[in-house]
């Protein structure tokens, strides 16, 4: 591999991909730069790539001071921080890591539902609390048997529905399409969907559609029983509408590994018992961030070399 | 087994006034009567020893002595040969736990005194807390939330990484009707299954190990979803859980004495096991405070069917196994001699 090619890496990811980067192409981090525009100013004719995340990815501006740029590969599935229209208008590469990170994001899922429904996590502050000793818990709820909801029946919301039937769930989904293929009941309005599920779990991609698509209408629809699960993005849910279901009983319970605003989480939140919040680890497991530091050098070298993408979005 | 002769008329101090309803011991009442005790009253007289301030003995003594049933939970006295005694009318015994450790079943062989336990009612409860228990040690899920609760995120920054389920080999000890359930489960998250059981088991395609330590040195997890018997008390022993390895977890939903607790809290203290998943102790409600500096610990109340669903549902056949009794009919969930 040609080590003067320049490839910027937005954020301190994976420390296994930065050596990885290192040894094959001229890295340069943009973190450690206390001025982006100055070190863009300067750097940015030797730039031929970007390596993004969920955090910092290509957004308009960053790819119009990166006149070199020839190709964005994302250490993400989800596309959400990467302007498309404009990769797509100046002839950019897109990959991204899908698959290699499906199992750990539906495992985090069925993970938070257990988490919920069965209160580990209180149970673990209960018993570490020293309250056992002075009183019982009381009681949880069953996860097995109930219905799930799945908004979002591509790789992650599939290998969710696969999970939940292991435990005897009932697997019912809202979608774009209908994928008839699947033996899951399928529900046009995902109001219609939250209505008839006990768990409802957001699987989908963030686009300008689904922004916000679990809103004030669609909590109560899965109402005082119900259980919100998001490992999707933050934004798929309108942040206050939820806390405040949750403050006033509206909603049941909420396992979460994305927010609005990351690593912001609203306060009220950090006092409920019946909320599961994880600092958006649904992928992030050894395995797995090796498997994706992978395909994203991979993707690297088979542009570089001119060979085909191995996960080419555009 | 044959049953006992006939029961004397009944007397002594009774739950209520009717005498139609036929009378059922409990030494110590069974959380399930803290949530469903008025439909057990609807149908039974019950003789309740920690409602009268004698000891024990003396209770039975002077007011058991035609008692035919007894309805009692593994949290609560042992029944052991000198309680059975002093109920020479006993005819059977029904728990509510899947569990047996805490019955003479030997003694209630030789006495020709039924047994009765709660069957399957419980069982995808206790095998969801297994999986639940395994996943929230393997993904750090209730040290994450804890994470965030401090508000961590915003000030530390991202969270360790955590290791994948897909792919680990997973040796379930004991793959009776929980450890059944369990590995249905593991297996939808691309787990391979191994086990340990006193015997092979036929028309099961899982490798069988005769060894737990070796099913541990072939393991990534260990569930234990076994009864406690003198086999089994401390059977995880350091020599099973150094098998297990530094990466290895260890998640106990059958009874806290299986593992030698000490040997286990020192291999997690100093890293010869990687994380423990545990609903049960040996001592409950009291747990090694060593345990509580552990993140790569998760701990629950023993709560594993702690559910309204397996809670009516153990009702349930609580009521009918006895009902059944009384009217001289098949017991719902007896439990078989091995």
């Amino acid at each position: 591999m040609d080590s003067s090619i320049g490839v910027l890496m937005t954020y301190p990811m994976s420390d296994y991909l930065e050596q990885q980067l290192q040894k094959r192409f001229n890295l340069f981090k943009l973190w450690t730069h206390s001025s982006h525009s100055d070190f863009l100013k300067n750097n940015s004719n030797s730039i031929q790539a970007l390596v993004g995340n969920t955090k910092i990815g290509a957004d308009a501006e960053l790819i119009d001071s990166l006149p070199k740029l020839e190709i964005v590969s994302s250490y993400s599935v989800g596309l959400d921080k990467i302007d498309l229209s404009k990769c797509q208008e100046k002839g950019i590469r897109v990959t991204n890591t899908p698959d290699v990170l499906t199992d750990d994001v539906a495992d985090a899922a069925i993970g938070l539902v257990l988490a919920v429904t069965r209160r580990v996590c209180e149970c673990d502050r209960f018993v570490r609390s020293g309250l056992w000793k002075k009183r019982d818990f009381g009681l949880g709820t069953k996860f097995s048997g109930k219905s799930v909801g799945i908004v979002g029946l591509g790789r992650i919301g599939s290998a969710i529905a696969k999970r939940a039937q292991a435990f005897d769930c009932l697997i019912s989904y809202h979608s774009r399409s209908e994928r008839p293929e699947t033996n899951y009941k399928y529900y046009s309005s995902i109001i219609d969907l939250a209505a008839n599920c006990h768990i409802l779990i957001i699987a989908c991609a963030l686009t300008e559609k689904t922004h916000h698509i679990v809103n004030r209408e669609v909590i109560d629809a899965l109402g005082p029983k119900g259980i919100l699960i998001n490992i999707g993005r933050g934004p798929h849910i309108d942040e206050p509408e939820l806390v405040s279901a949750l403050l006033e009983g509206r909603l049941g319970g909420a396992g979460l590994d994305v927010f609005e605003n990351e690593p912001e989480v609203p306060e009220h939140l950090l006092a409920l018992e019946n909320v599961v919040l994880l600092p958006h680890v649904g992928s992030d497991t050894v395995e797995t961030s090796e498997s994706m530091a992978d395909l994203v050098i991979n993707n690297l070298e088979a542009h570089f070399l001119k060979k085909p993408l191995l996960t080419p979005v555009i | 087994m044959a049953a006992r002769s006939p029961p004397q008329a009944p007397h002594g101090p009774h739950e209520n006034q009717s005498t139609d309803l036929p009378e059922v011991l409990v030494l110590k009442p069974p959380p399930v009567l803290n949530y469903f005790g008025d439909d057990f009253s609807k149908k039974f007289r019950f003789l309740k020893a920690t409602e009268s301030p004698l000891p024990i003995d003396q209770f039975l003594a002077t007011h058991a002595r035609s008692v035919r049933a007894v309805l009692c939970s593994g949290t609560g006295p042992r029944i052991n040969a000198e309680i059975l005694r002093l109920v020479p009318s006993l005819e059977l015994i029904v728990t509510t736990s899947a569990g047996l450790n805490h019955i003479d079943l030997a003694e209630c062989r030789k006495l020709g005194i039924l047994v009765a336990n709660a069957g399957d009612v419980f069982s995808e409860d206790v095998a969801d807390m297994a999986v639940g228990l395994l996943i929230d040690v393997l993904r750090k899920v209730s040290a994450a939330d804890r994470y965030v609760r401090q508000g961590l995120w915003a000030a530390k920054g991202d969270y360790p990484l955590g290791s994948k389920l897909g792919g680990k080999r997973i040796g379930i000890v004991g793959l009776g009707r929980i450890g059944s359930q369990v590995a249905k489960r593991l297996e939808a998250f691309g787990c391979s299954i191994s086990y340990n059981s006193r015997k092979r088991k036929e028309f099961v395609s899982y490798p069988f190990y005769a060894n737990v330590c070796e099913l541990a040195a072939n393991s990534d997890a260990l569930i234990i979803c076994c009864g406690l018997t003198e086999q089994t008390r401390h059977m995880i022993n350091r020599e099973v859980l150094l098998a297990l390895g530094k990466e290895g977890v260890i998640v106990n939903i059958g009874r806290g004495p299986i593992i030698h607790e000490k040997e286990m809290v020192q291999c997690l203290a100093v890293g010869e096991i990687g994380g423990a998943g545990l609903d049960v102790f040996e001592n409950e409600p009291n747990v090694p405070k060593e345990l509580f500096a552990l993140d790569n610990v998760v701990m629950a109340p023993h709560m594993a069917v702690f559910t309204p669903e397996s809670f009516q549902a153990l009702r349930d056949i609580m009521i009918e196994n006895l009902e059944a009794f009384f009217s001289n009919k098949p017991l719902l969930s007896p439990v078989m001699e091995e």
